[in-house]
């Protein structure tokens, strides 16, 4: 009977302790991308600005540069995780229905990782 | 089973001041951003889709309408970034007491708004 409780006991502490790692992987990981998104956002607005006003020819002149085109890679990559991971916890601290929270958290990653996957093979096909 | 836990802050009786106001803009700018990001995706699809999709989407982006939306994108870009990296700083544990707290929201304010200005005018002075 008391192992019983203590096992209880024990296997709320480590459904508990997944849990935090599970949230501070997640608190990680978003740090990690706006670390890695200054950068990315400081170049392509300074280009945007110099490059891209200037039509379709120099536009797609700037994405067969390769290192162009590994930025934007990059940019389009974590933009859109780094995107799904803060609407996560906008989501998670503000819709409080169970059903409705699971459904719009799943579509939110959805519809992030097509548009990464779809602007991603976009800059390949102008660079390749 | 569910119980009512009481929620903070409680906004009905909550006096607003520049940290508040300044941590809410950076959940509302980085929904915005996550809603403009669009504007990108559709922007390297045209560039895919050939010169007269591009001439097309310049079209439409070079309305004033799509230009007020850009000003805004570039607004709440210039500040999620300013603020992303105070959010940073605080993180790594600096700078948490209330006077830099509003030294450094101070700073976020000027640098946002003097980013998005100056973007806009080396748009417009490039542009004519």
């Amino acid at each position: 009977m008391n192992n019983n409780i203590m096992e209880n006991k024990l296997n709320k502490v480590q459904a508990m302790k997944s849990l935090k790692n599970h949230g501070l992987a997640h608190w990680k990981l978003q740090r990690i991308s706006a670390i890695a998104m200054v950068p990315l956002v400081i170049w392509f607005t300074s280009s945007l600005m110099l490059v891209l006003i200037n039509g379709y020819e120099q536009s797609i002149e700037w994405l067969q540069n390769p290192f162009n085109a590994t930025g934007l890679i990059l940019l389009f990559g974590i933009l859109y995780f780094h995107a799904a991971s803060g609407l996560q916890v906008v989501i998670e601290d503000y819709v409080h229905h169970e059903g409705l929270k699971i459904v719009s958290l799943i579509l939110i990653k959805l519809v992030a990782f097509v548009l990464g996957v779809l602007s991603i093979l976009c800059v390949l096909k102008i660079f390749l | 089973m569910k119980r009512q836990r009481p929620l903070s802050p409680h906004l009905q009786i909550y006096k607003p001041q520049l940290t508040s106001i300044l941590s809410i803009l950076h959940r509302g700018t980085g929904i915005g951003l996550s809603m403009g990001s669009v504007i990108l995706v559709v922007w390297i699809i045209a560039l895919t889709f050939g010169k007269e999709t591009y001439v097309l989407y310049s079209t439409v982006i070079n309305h004033w309408l799509s230009l007020t939306v850009l000003f805004g994108f570039t607004f709440g870009l210039f500040y999620h970034l300013s603020n992303g990296i105070r959010h940073l700083f605080w993180d790594a544990g600096y700078g948490y007491d209330l006077k830099h707290a509003y030294i450094s929201g101070g700073a976020v304010v000027f640098s946002s708004l003097f980013l998005t200005i100056l973007t806009w005018l080396i748009i417009y002075f490039k542009v004519n």
